[in-house]
């Protein structure tokens, strides 16, 4: 009998064993990151130059050098912006009236499991549903594929996080506040807008950023709604016809046969990843700075 | 002085004006978020609307029947049913261990804290990596690197029902793989917050009587974080049915049923996709019909994920 730590003892071992196999599964689950990052690189950024920036994409073909994704990069930014002018105003009203307004009644409560529940709808349903009120039936001024319809997709997928963000950014608020504003005499909507929103900032926009560059990068509600298009958004109805989307370059331009085509797909997952993960590390630094000060 | 002291004290009634802007603020913020269920019950509406005219002309037999023929109006979606939930399930049964895996390594004190955050860090991006870019990924790189070991699993296992078809390129196997990377990072997430939620005391007491690393976690953490881990891998499987770029890029998009992982397939989503944008006349009502499907699965997945949470909830 010793008490000195036996390595070969069945309760060491088999902790060693599994100490082992979830290091192992960690590297496994961090491996795909690795690899996806490190293609797009090597495929996508050697081929960045201004012409693959500001030319327009060819149709099909095997010229290797001609083409560019310059419609798709600006697509992509105003479908994106169309999404959140709408998700925006709609999700914070939806989020202050939850965190400021509700008893914790049964219509909050239904409307906090409603957006649980529609932040588990599928992407593609979004583009169906949008494809089944706006473009088939042509209701904005008889258009039928446009940048606003994909917009408008995009904004039902935005409005459940922004919803969300909002509504824990402003529980965050310490009640003393709100209390001490409405205490002199402040209306409720000036202890909001001047007080508590102000207060929550910080959480409220780092949640609508990661949710603004989430929709970015998101292909199925675009397909049918917005479609794509091999020209510049010009004009002044431009917003009502088919607009080019870089996550919509990529899935048409992956399928072809072509490999200039290919080469081009790789080019905007490049331009596209590039955008989401700076967004995405720079909305993380801003909060982890603000909640650190 | 005094008077400035009485004008201070006098009663001052509210303008009107600002009652009316605190009134209406307060209903235009009920009206947005009504928004949420005006949109939920909208889209569930517009599919069930467009599927009735399929639903009336095929009933139940839509479920199990795997003809697709647009000249003949023939339509039938078992084979997406099929694929959608086989898809989900496997990828569900290899990103778990996976996923809890990692999300204990990340939460015990194994490695230095700073290793740790990174690895939280990396699977949080994998999250924010477009499903397309990955799908992308997945026709150039992943499906040829991993083709020979799916030929030498047919080779060796072809008695196997489900790896009894040689295989020939994007196919059901793939779409798991690749689906496995993307609710990786929602099961982790979520399992490593509900595991950071248990209580330290719980782990010191285990320490306290003698138990080892893995026999607290075991007999004391995952239980008392099983509730937030099942309502991850809840989400995470609403998720898999729905995702559709990298499923529809990489799973062949045959409607030829097969029971084989190496043979093309389809799975709902990738249908929609493919589809919904030339399709005309009855055929879109099947597919909203499909879509009307979908939709059941995941919601009826997603609100008992929500249950789940509610009832398995131990309360500290």
């Amino acid at each position: 009998m010793n008490l000195f730590y036996k390595h070969t003892s069945r309760r060491n071992l088999s902790n060693t064993i599994l100490t082992l196999i979830t290091g192992l599964f960690a590297t496994l689950a961090v491996l795909p990151l690795i690899l996806v990052i490190l293609y797009v690189l090597i495929k996508g950024a050697s081929q960045i130059n201004i012409n693959l920036l500001t030319q327009l994409p060819e149709p099909p073909g095997d010229d290797l050098n001609s083409g560019g994704i310059g419609n798709a990069v600006i697509g992509t930014f105003v479908v994106t912006g169309i999404g959140a002018l709408i998700a925006i105003p709609i999700g914070v009203g939806g989020g202050i009236y939850l965190a400021e307004y509700s008893r914790n009644g049964p219509f909050s409560k239904f409307i906090r499991f409603g957006t649980n529940v529609l932040s588990g709808v599928p992407s593609i349903i979004a583009g169906v549903f949008v494809y089944g009120v706006i473009v088939s039936t042509k209701v904005i001024f008889g258009s039928n594929f446009s940048g606003l319809a994909g917009g408008i997709a995009l904004s039902i997928l935005m409005l459940p996080t922004v919803i969300k963000t909002t509504d824990e950014g402003l529980k965050l608020v310490s009640d003393e506040l709100r209390k001490g504003a409405l205490g002199i005499g402040a209306s409720k909507f000036i202890t909001i807008t001047r007080i508590t929103l102000p207060a929550a900032l910080t959480p409220i926009a780092t949640g609508i950023v990661l949710a603004l560059a989430r929709a970015a990068g998101e292909t199925a509600p675009l397909i049918f709604t917005a479609l794509f298009s091999f020209y510049w958004a010009e004009g002044s109805e431009a917003l009502l016809e088919p607009i080019a989307t870089l996550s919509v370059l990529i899935y048409n331009f992956a399928l072809e046969p072509y490999e200039a085509q290919n080469k081009l797909a790789w080019a905007a997952s490049f331009v596209l990843v590039l955008i989401i993960l700076t967004t995405n590390i720079i909305s993380r630094f801003i909060s982890k700075y603000a909640s650190s000060k | 002085m005094s008077e400035r002291k009485n004008d201070q004290f006098q009663r001052r009634n509210r303008p009107p004006s600002e009652k009316i802007i605190d009134i209406g603020f307060k209903n235009l913020a009920i009206a947005m978020a009504s928004m949420v269920a005006v949109i939920l019950f909208g889209i569930l509406l517009v599919i069930f609307l467009g599927s009735i005219e399929s639903m009336g002309r095929y009933g139940l037999r839509f479920l199990v029947t795997s003809d697709w023929n647009p000249v003949t109006d023939d339509y039938g979606a078992f084979t997406a049913i099929y694929g959608t939930i086989v898809t989900s399930v496997a990828s569900l049964m290899i990103a778990v261990p996976l996923g809890v895996g990692t999300a204990i390594f990340i939460t015990e004190n194994i490695i230095p804290q700073n290793i740790r955050e990174l690895i939280g860090i990396m699977v949080e991006l994998l999250a924010a990596i477009p499903s397309v870019v990955l799908g992308l990924w997945a026709i150039f790189v992943m499906e040829p690197f991993i083709r020979p070991f799916l030929t030498s699993l047919n080779n060796s296992y072809s008695w196997i029902p489900f790896l009894s078809t040689e295989p020939v390129g994007p196919a059901l196997a793939p779409a798991i793989l690749i689906l496995v990377v993307m609710i990786l990072p929602i099961i982790t997430a979520i399992s490593r917050d509900s595991l950071n939620q248990v209580p330290a005391k719980l782990r010191e007491a285990a320490y306290g009587i003698g138990a080892t690393r893995w026999s607290t976690i075991f007999n004391v953490i995952l239980p008392a974080a099983i509730s937030g881990i099942t309502g991850g891998v809840l989400l995470a499987l609403g998720r898999a049915m729905g995702e559709t770029m990298a499923v529809t890029m990489i799973i062949g998009n045959s409607n030829n049923f097969s029971l084989s992982l190496l043979a093309p397939g389809n799975t709902i989503a990738a249908m929609l996709a493919n589809q919904f944008g030339e399709a005309d006349g009855s055929q879109v009502s099947s597919l909203m019909f499909a879509a009307f499907i979908l939709m059941i699965l995941t919601l009826s997945v997603n609100i008992f994920a929500q249950w789940m949470v509610k009832r398995l909830s131990l309360k500290y």
